[in-house]
């Protein structure tokens, strides 16, 4: 998991609240676009960004949904999900989109550690 | 050390442009280099040249193309959010059949990838939002 120039982009902000979490995605997909190895990790309500069955958002807002499900086709194949947020909104690991890994907030400074690049939506 | 810079906060809604800038013009004295800026999310409204804020309040545009002067720093504004919030130049104007720009030369409208890019440069990215 140490990879050299990984990135890792943390998204702490729902759906179609703000365009924070469109604009987080899009950083994450142009890394991969451009061959570097992108990791997600999803905290507070950012975790909101996987639940399954989204709809598009309020009046004139695509989607984020359809992008989340092609993260895999950029290789971005780990989304990790702070167990913490999930139970602060009684959201069991089964709503969210498949693929997500359910960690413990304290092993979030490891994953800190393991990147040497970081952005935070 | 190279430091670069991303920056979020649209002036006057958010203190994250003018900390930024505050950031940037201390590092340089301290004899650090400044890889460049990247404005990206709401910060890209710092490109806009028409702001006209009162006299007696600092213009963050004009502050910006001030630290562009004085140390050649870039300042590269994410084309894709520029453009959803209405900031352009005038090839996008043309492009998009637009009467108006509101994007001059220094700031320039690029893609993320520059933003990717600073970050491997830079030995420190600090973000500002």
């Amino acid at each position: 998991m140490a990879t050299p120039n990984a990135l890792l982009v943390i998204i702490r902000h729902a759906p179609h609240g703000s365009n924070w979490l469109r604009e987080g995605l899009d950083a994450a997909l142009v890394a991969a676009a451009f061959g570097q190895p992108v990791h997600l990790l999803f905290m507070g309500q950012g975790i909101l960004a996987l639940m399954k069955e989204q709809s598009s958002g309020a009046p004139g807002q695509k989607a984020t949904l359809p992008t989340i499900d092609m993260l895999e086709m950029y290789d971005i194949d780990k989304l990790w999900v702070a167990e913490e947020a999930l139970q602060a909104f009684h959201i069991p690991s089964d709503r969210l989109v498949d693929g997500v890994t359910v960690i413990p907030e304290r092993e979030i400074p490891n994953l800190f550690q393991q990147h040497a690049n970081i952005l935070n939506f | 050390m190279q430091y670069g810079l991303l920056v979020m906060g649209a002036p006057y809604s958010s203190p994250a442009p003018h900390s930024a800038l505050r950031f940037a013009h201390a590092v340089l004295s301290r004899g650090h280099q400044l890889a460049g800026v990247f404005f990206y999310h709401d910060g890209v409204h710092n490109a806009s040249s028409l702001m006209a804020p009162p006299q007696d309040e600092l213009n963050l545009h004009n502050a910006w193309l001030e630290l562009n002067q004085q140390h050649a720093t870039p300042l590269d504004v994410c084309i894709a959010a520029a453009l959803r919030r209405g900031l352009m130049n005038e090839s996008e104007a043309q492009r998009h059949g637009k009467q108006t720009y509101n994007v001059f030369s220094p700031f320039e409208l690029t893609g993320l990838g520059q933003l990717h890019a600073l970050q491997q440069r830079a030995d420190r990215l600090i973000t500002f939002a």
